[in-house]
């Protein structure tokens, strides 16, 4: 019986293998790299870490990323909220289409909107701003917050809304103060799949930025091509990505599990 | 029950103008270059349907349309049943059980391109580790930049490692919600591992699963950056899928008006197989 504990464990073996990689590849100088093959880095150096927090355009990438995934993640949960709500509770006119219609809008291949959005955003004078990246990301990842706070809205009985009432609370008031806590495991993991998914999305962020809010993923590609191929480089800021989200998940680990078995997403 | 109330539409508006506005707007672009020709100065020329015509009728697109289906038939085939086996095995409680989870998310976390170029670098001959082991050790002759079947392989590992937690995840959290009474009677009535499974786990996990199916058929139909960066679609043309063509028509050859309509007929294509998967497998709760 304790033999079954080797599946998950051999597992996560497998997933860390190629993040060990990454993350000894950056402790190595590019040369030792290209040079050949060694399971631990030789020459251990901290220069790539040390490129990139001194030269601005690497840190800022970094900075540039958080605020439109942070932004991205506010919007998206914020307006998810009262749709959500009204999904799980109301019946009104059209309501199951246009559920069905923002699940469609997941399924539109990013690349097929590069273009015309960086079209659009030109049009409306934010092109290369934190917001249109914020604005383009809230397309995926709106319909997938409604989805999953519906889940979890629809688990909650209905007696507490009306209990509320009884007890002579405002709407505003009892959506604030007594729904949202009710539901806040709901909200950390819908916040969660936004940050994810709104970080590790590449083609619109680049799409839609120029020089001021470049991600840091674009500095790396453009690094790639003009610099040649500072691999040493390149992993040590890999690695450097991998550390936003793991925060993230640390502080929603509890309710990734405990919240998709209680909502009925 | 849900009661009847028309006002909820004004719950529902933020959203319906924040997606409204980032999907019809770019959608009716894309309409727009499909019937039509351009040649550069904004000139445009009314074409009506011959792009849809030629796209559906061009080798090329179905060639890439059969990788598409392949790659995502096989990463579906591979990832869902152990996802399920890795969840199934997982302990229900205790203090691992968070470490496991933050572990297993770890690779979803990672940007697209980033985790194309490590497993670009990770699967190298001679520098890999990967690559190094299988070439080595092993003493497979291995080269995804020469041997088209070790590009699919690599490409599907990678994806395997990259997805195959977001299964898990979500059966998981299905496998906690059953209360112990369940198990309890069925061990009373002497059933099976595999009737423990069948009759008891498996539907709990049904809605769970339903997700997590759709997820990854959506997210895999539509991959992009990933196999772009670890192979660039070739060796030739055999990791080309879908979307990596589409983008060579788009903006490598600038031929906006076969691209726009080949992006509509993807678009439909997903939406058909998105359509069918969630009625056959909601199916059930109807009757």
């Amino acid at each position: 019986m304790k033999l079954r504990f080797i599946v998950p464990l051999v597992y996560i073996l497998f997933l860390m293998l190629p993040i060990y990689w990454l993350v000894a590849m950056s402790f190595k100088t590019t040369n030792e790299i290209l040079a050949g093959f060694s399971l631990f880095p030789q020459t251990f150096t901290l220069d790539a870490y040390k490129t990139i927090f001194t030269d601005p355009t690497w840190y800022w990438g970094y900075i540039n990323s958080i605020i439109y995934v942070s932004l991205n993640t506010v919007i998206s949960v914020a307006v998810a909220l009262p749709a959500a709500y009204a999904f799980s509770r109301y019946r009104f006119l059209g309501d199951k289409q246009l559920f069905f219609w923002l699940l469609t809008n997941r399924m539109a291949p990013a690349a097929v909107f590069a273009l015309p959005f960086f079209q659009l955003y030109s049009a409306v004078g934010i092109f290369d701003t934190h917001l249109a990246v914020a604005l383009a990301h809230c397309l995926f990842n709106i319909p997938l917050a409604v989805w999953i706070l519906e889940g979890f809205m629809g688990g909650v009985p209905k007696e507490l809304d009306e209990t509320a009432y009884v007890d002579g609370y405002s709407f505003p008031r009892f959506f604030v103060s007594i729904f949202i806590p009710t539901i806040k495991a709901g909200v950390g993991v819908a916040a969660f799949f936004c940050f994810m998914f709104s970080w590790v999305e590449l083609l619109l962020a680049k799409t839609l930025t120029a020089v001021e809010a470049k991600p840091i993923a674009a500095t790396m590609t453009k690094t790639a091509s003009s610099a040649g191929y500072e691999l040493g480089l390149l992993a040590a800021a890999g690695t450097l990505t991998i550390i936003p989200g793991a925060i993230v998940i640390y502080f929603v680990r509890n309710y990734i599990a405990k919240g998709f078995a209680m909502g009925r997403v | 029950m849900k009661t009847e109330n028309q006002k909820a539409w004004f719950f529902v508006l933020p959203v319906l103008i924040l997606v409204a506005f980032n999907a019809l707007i770019p959608m009716m672009t894309v309409v727009n270059y499909s019937v039509q020709e351009t040649f550069g100065n904004n000139q445009f020329f009314w074409e009506g349907l011959t792009w849809f015509e030629q796209i559906l009728r061009s080798e090329r697109f179905h060639a890439a349309l059969g990788r598409q289906f392949l790659f995502t038939g096989l990463i579906l085939a591979i990832e869902v049943p152990l996802g399920i086996a890795i969840a199934l095995s997982m302990p229900r409680s205790g203090p691992w059980v968070p470490v496991c989870l933050v572990l297993m998310a770890l690779p979803m976390l990672i940007p697209w391109n980033v985790v194309g170029a490590m497993w670009n670098i990770f699967a190298l001959p001679d520098i890999g580790l990967l690559g190094y082991f299988v070439n080595h050790t092993l003493g497979i002759d291995y080269d995804m930049t020469q041997n088209p079947l070790a590009a699919w392989v690599t490409i599907i590992t990678m994806d395997v490692w990259h997805w195959t937690s977001l299964v898990v995840l979500l059966s998981y959290a299905g496998l906690v919600s059953i209360p112990d009474a369940y198990y309890q009677a069925a061990k009373i009535d002497g059933a099976s591992n595999w009737s423990v499974f069948r009759y008891i786990q498996l539907p709990k996990m049904k809605n769970v699963l339903t997700i997590a199916i759709l997820l990854r058929f959506m997210d895999s139909f539509n991959i992009y950056t990933e196999p772009f960066v670890l192979t660039g679609g070739g060796p030739g043309n055999s990791t080309t899928l879908l979307s990596i063509d589409l983008v060579k028509i788009a903006l490598g050859q600038f031929d906006l008006g076969p691209a726009a309509a080949m992006s509509l007929i993807y678009f439909a294509i997903t939406l058909f197989v998105s359509w069918l998967f969630y009625t056959l497998m909601t199916k059930d709760d109807l009757n």
